[in-house]
């Protein structure tokens, strides 16, 4: 309880203080998580309106590997592209490894399927709305995932967070392929990890604190940006 | 993709429409057809028929939004063209999560007109249907005949050279349904080739050129509105035109 107390007072004197290494700290974490959620969502989304509008045989096949990718555990993930971006790996040659693109690689692998399939199930339910419609209308694949897209966005925002909450609070794969090197790769969560090892639990619990404190920042201001939960929205 | 708009080539007409033997079935039970119907170039066809007759499965059919399980229905010109000439008009309104004005522009922007022509024109067609106050509220928030003339713009917009509407003044008042009707005959009298499905007996006196009359998923009666309501040929017809319970 004590050191829960000084977490808390830690915390407080981190933030308040302007600490320059938390600052930094908090800057790596939120550029890799949000670089991380920019580009799954580029794939996920897309990827999840494309199985809704179209049938192939091995649709529901797809739908389920896709669902059963969203538990895809973040240290094998840290493992595989550790291999691929070794100097004896296939990608070794770009010298990713232990720096923030590499852990930016490892988050779209983790994130990229949570997105994926929520966004499949949001416009899975908008598709049956809009179906007569848009077929109606005569718009093509592309027309009609774009419509779906973009009626979806709000809804779409939830997979989008739900990517983001899995990214800043994941420790796995960003440890193993970025390294936790200091002023280089160290995010909130691999920082948590270290002090905790190092016995170190007040400052520990003061980082994590913060790392709520961000997680719910970042959500709140989306939601207000985005205008949800409001009378004249959907 | 639906065909340009603003490209004004010599086209050819799609209409007649040839439904030869067309059949439509769900999991091999037959719920219409055979048909063997031909709608003209002018004029405005109601369909009709009690519940369960295969009003809607007929539409469908024709607008290629039911799959053809035997038969053919054949346009004037090749059906991929045909898709993008014709509009449809669902009984229970689909609205789209949008304003007014972009729910109004969406045919034209799938054309590949741009967004500030699209929301011009859609403006235009607002005020012409009695939605010109409502240009910035959200489309499910409207009522059941704005959302009804919504629907109606939004298949009128692209100058369709078919309209096909499914009851489209169910659950209206005379107010809405007078409205409603209004726009149909302009849209009738500006070349657009209608194809209705309607319960209402007054409805279909004051706007038939001439009837389709469906009973048990089968074209049961067609012909001259005149004709049909002053002398049916069917039991069937002569029972439903009388406002008796055909079963």
């Amino acid at each position: 309880m004590n050191e829960l107390a000084q977490g808390l007072l830690d915390a407080w004197k981190l933030i308040f203080t302007l600490d320059r290494d938390l600052l930094e700290i908090v800057g790596l974490s939120l550029r890799v998580t949000l670089t991380a959620v920019a580009i799954a969502s580029l794939i996920g989304l897309p990827l999840g309106a494309w199985l809704v509008v179209n049938r192939f045989r091995y649709r529901r096949a797809t739908i389920a590997v896709l669902n059963a990718l969203m538990g895809l555990p973040p240290v094998v993930v840290g493992l595989v592209v550790y291999l691929l971006l070794s100097r004896s790996g296939p990608f070794g040659v770009f010298g990713l490894l232990f720096t923030p693109a590499a852990m930016i690689i490892a988050q779209v692998i983790i994130i990229t399927p949570m997105i994926a399939s929520i966004s499949h199930q949001v416009i899975r339910d908008l598709w049956a709305d809009y179906h007569d419609l848009l077929l109606s209308l005569n718009a093509s694949r592309w027309q009609r995932i774009k419509a779906l897209l973009w009626d979806g966005r709000r809804a779409l925002l939830t997979a989008m967070l739900a990517g983001f909450g899995r990214g800043i609070g994941e420790v796995g794969a960003i440890m193993i392929v970025g390294g936790n090197i200091d002023h280089n790769t160290r995010v909130l969560t691999t920082a948590i990890s270290l002090e905790t090892g190092k016995g170190n639990f007040a400052f520990a619990i003061g980082l994590g604190l913060v790392l709520i404190a961000l997680a719910v920042s970042v959500n709140l201001i989306i939601h207000s940006l985005s205008k949800t939960e409001r009378a004249s929205n959907w | 993709m639906v065909g340009s708009l603003d490209s004004h080539p010599p086209q050819a007409s799609i209409l007649p429409l040839r439904l030869t033997g067309a059949c439509a079935r769900v999991r091999g039970k037959p719920l219409v057809g055979p048909v063997d119907l031909t709608i003209g170039a002018e004029g405005l066809t109601i369909v009709m028929g009690p519940n369960g007759s295969g009003k809607t499965t007929l539409l469908r059919m024709m607008h290629g939004l039911q799959r053809v399980a035997e038969g053919e229905v054949c346009w004037n010109i090749p059906k991929r063209q045909a898709l993008g000439r014709q509009a449809y008009v669902f009984q229970t309104p689909i609205m789209m999560r949008r304003r007014v004005m972009d729910s109004i522009a969406f045919p034209l922007i799938l054309r590949g007109m741009g967004k500030m022509r699209a929301r011009a024109r859609a403006s235009e067609w607002a005020q012409k249907i009695g939605l010109g106050d409502a240009l910035s509220r959200p489309a499910p928030f409207l009522s059941g005949g704005e959302k009804q003339k919504l629907s109606l713009a939004r298949a009128l917009i692209f100058k369709p050279d078919i309209l096909f509407l499914d009851e489209p003044c169910a659950n209206l008042d005379g107010r809405a349904t007078r409205e409603i009707e209004a726009i149909l005959l302009e849209a009738k009298a500006g070349g657009t080739r209608l194809v209705m499905a309607t319960h209402d007996m007054g409805q279909a006196r004051r706007l038939a050129s001439d009837v389709v009359f469906m009973y048990g998923g089968k074209v049961h009666e067609k012909g001259p509105a005149e004709g049909f309501f002053k002398g049916p040929e069917t039991r069937e017809a002569a029972m439903f035109i009388k406002g008796e319970i055909v079963e």
